[in-house]
């Protein structure tokens, strides 16, 4: 046994990456898992409509953040508003006959929608809704109890917002890890060595690769869409076009951190800890889990450097709101940005190990050692 | 001229008068280590040239710079285009898990046959190799020499002007060597220019050429009589290992002991021999060893 356990703690001491990861992994995922593990919502963000906006506008408590009024819009602007995702509630204020709002009396109610698939805003919305209905004065927001309406997920299911998070999921395991682990068992294998020499450029050995990948991520993507619909009755209100937009350029993204995962692992097991590496922040910072809102911006940055963030808000907007392209354009050139980034990275290892010859020293090839000179 | 020079095809480099494909004193460095220092091997068309050496000779890493895997430090590297080249890397490059057919399908593809030719020449190789049973047969569930074999077919499927095999029999049990050095031959004669490594010195007395490498430079280059031929000093073979000076000049080798006499002819208790490629390169080793100031005895 003594053997073993020598043996086991040579070979891990060589193996520093592992070793790193044992060590900076726990406490990584503590800080960051203890400042973005909360449900709290501190902020509501609302847009308000109507001749009232003003006025109410100025009495909302907190959470409640006004982000925009708008008096000469009504209703549709105010549901256009929720659907676009700037804001998490929107209040259309009726005209006030009075001049002052507290005594307001008038055959409309002032009317609140709240976006159901931000489920824990909308769940504190209604809850400081509940309170304020209980007090009385001269603060109280609304002269009149609002008619209070959940929109895009009226029943604050779970599984409504957590359905086309999961679609991310399951792109990103299928796009990065298996394809991290095609491209290394090419290079353990020495296979890759072959493909050098071979009449192929860099970029059909690079497409050539990711394609099957490409097509059994589609299909994984579709069952889960199907079953999630069928199953647990989430809504697609959107445009299918628009969403599977999203998933080609989330899925390029994941696809091209597989490659450049794969290009700077020696073995397959270096690969599966990195690719894993990559997909804890995407599950525990995308906002899939955690409202962003709700992280602590010292740890909600990372957020915005995850293709996840983005494929949940695309989502998460055109199944369940119906967002058009036109609302997603940030996402979706985010999307963009950092497909490009990942991918050229990709492209450019790769080709370093396809068309050495053309460089005097390629990246490490860990599949054919280099012959050190015979002593 | 650094790098490598990919050439046209044809037996011969009208410049120079060089082989159109091999190396010039090429060299390469991992880090301090030198891995090849000032090699040139030549590989004229229809012939075979191997490359011998022992294990960290630096036959791996010239083999690489010919195929295009590796650049080179400094030197010149004249080689074929990718299409009219065929490699075999030490670790095979067949994919496990793919069948025989599938492995060769894919080399021909990559290699832009015609889906008739491939076939063709896929079946008659096959069929000389003995894999036609084999041809459904997953890639990683053949015996090392079935492996061994496919991995010499797919380097040659699409009949390259140059063929690089790194140790095609190593690990290969007899029948199936012969039956890959059926494959080699032909292929040379068909006009290939074929390189190989090889640990067995045997394989590399019926090639046309040798060049023997020990520390990443070049002991001795040549046909194996050549070689053979030019070996300083003379061999005896004794029965028991000798003392004294004689001890590190001594390995053993079938059963008895060579001894070299590295200033003249053997001394008077005769046993003298002719030496064969295997005693030359052994003493172009010891002979190295010596000059460096580091002799030692060995076994063979």
């Amino acid at each position: 046994m003594w053997a073993m356990i020598v043996k086991e703690f040579r070979q891990v001491r060589r193996d520093r990456r592992t070793l790193a990861m044992m060590i900076v992994m726990p406490v990584l995922l503590l800080v960051v898992l203890g400042y973005a593990a909360s449900f709290d919502v501190k902020t509501i963000s609302v847009a308000i409509s109507g001749p009232e906006a003003g006025l109410l506008a100025g009495r909302l408590p907190a959470p409640f953040r006004v982000t925009t009024t708008a008096p000469g819009q009504g209703a549709s602007w105010a549901r256009a508003e929720l659907r676009d995702g700037k804001a998490e509630v929107a209040v259309v204020t009726p005209p006030c006959p009075t001049t002052s709002w507290s005594v307001c009396s008038y055959p409309g109610r002032p009317r609140v929608l709240i976006d159901g698939s931000q489920l824990f805003s909308a769940k504190a919305a209604l809850a400081v809704l509940a309170r304020l209905g209980q007090r009385s004065g001269s603060q109280v927001p609304f002269p009149v109890p609002p008619r209070v309406t959940v929109l895009y997920n009226p029943g604050l299911k779970t599984s409504a917002i957590m359905i086309p998070g999961l679609c991310g999921v399951v792109l990103v395991f299928v796009g990065t890890i298996i394809t991290s682990l095609g491209v290394v068992r090419e290079r353990q294998s020495g296979t890759l060595e072959q493909l050098a020499v071979m009449p192929l450029k860099p970029r059909d050995v690079f497409l050539g690769k990711i394609v099957p990948y490409f097509l059994v991520a589609a299909v994984d993507l579709a069952i889960v869409l199907a079953v999630g619909i069928a199953l647990f009755g989430v809504p697609f209100r959107g445009n299918p076009a628009v969403f599977g937009l999203g998933a080609l350029l989330f899925l390029f993204v994941t696809l091209g951190i597989g490659v450049l995962i794969s290009s700077v692992s020696q073995n397959q097991g270096q690969a599966i800890q990195l690719a894993v590496m990559t997909l804890l922040p995407q599950v525990l910072l995308s906002g899939l889990i955690f409202p962003l809102t709700s992280i602590a911006a010292g740890v909600r940055w990372i957020a915005y450097f995850l293709p996840l963030t983005y494929f949940n808000q695309i989502s998460r907007g055109v199944m369940l709101r119906a967002e058009p392209i036109t609302a997603l354009w940030q996402p979706f050139v985010f999307l963009a940005l950092l497909g490009a980034i990942v991918v050229t990275g990709a492209t450019l290892r790769f080709r370093g190990y396809l068309a050495p010859a053309a460089r005097q020293r390629g990246p490490r090839r860990p599949s054919a050692e280099p012959e050190p000179a015979q002593a | 001229m650094e790098g490598g020079a990919e050439g046209r095809p044809g037996g011969e480099r009208a410049d120079a008068g060089l082989p159109a494909w091999g190396a010039t004193k090429v060299c390469v460095r991992y880090g301090r280590t030198v891995a090849l220092s000032d090699v040139t091997l030549a590989a004229p068309a229809g012939q075979v040239t191997a490359v011998v050496g022992g294990d960290g000779a630096g036959k791996s890493t010239l083999l690489r710079c010919l195929a295009g895997v590796l650049a080179p430090d400094s030197g010149e590297i004249r080689r074929p285009a990718k299409e009219r080249a065929g490699y075999l890397p030490a670790s095979s490059g067949i994919y496990p898990d793919l069948t025989v057919a599938e492995n060769l399908d894919f080399r021909a593809q990559g290699y832009g046959m015609s889906r008739r030719l491939a076939t063709q020449r896929a079946a008659e190789y096959l069929d000389r190799a003995g894999l036609t049973p084999a041809a459904d047969r997953l890639a990683g569930q053949l015996s090392g020499g079935m492996r061994q074999k496919l991995a010499v077919i797919a380097a040659m499927l699409h009949q390259p002007e140059l063929i690089v095999l790194d140790e095609p029999t190593t690990g290969v049990d007899p029948v199936s060597r012969s039956g890959l050095w059926w494959l080699i031959a032909r292929a040379a004669a068909q006009g290939c220019a074929v390189v190989l490594a090889t640990t067995y010195l045997d394989e590399a007395e019926r090639c046309a050429s040798v060049l023997a490498l020990d520390a990443g430079q070049a002991l001795a280059a040549g046909t194996a009589e050549e070689i053979a031929a030019a070996m300083p000093g003379s061999l005896r073979a004794v029965d028991g290992r000798p003392a004294g000076d004689a001890a590190e000049r001594s390995w053993r080798r079938a059963g008895r002991w060579r001894v070299w006499e590295p200033d003249g002819p053997p001394d008077q208790d005769g046993g003298a021999i002719r030496p064969d490629l295997a005693d030359a390169v052994t003493v172009a080793a010891l002979a190295r060893e010596m000059r460096a100031g580091r002799p030692e005895g060995s076994e063979s």
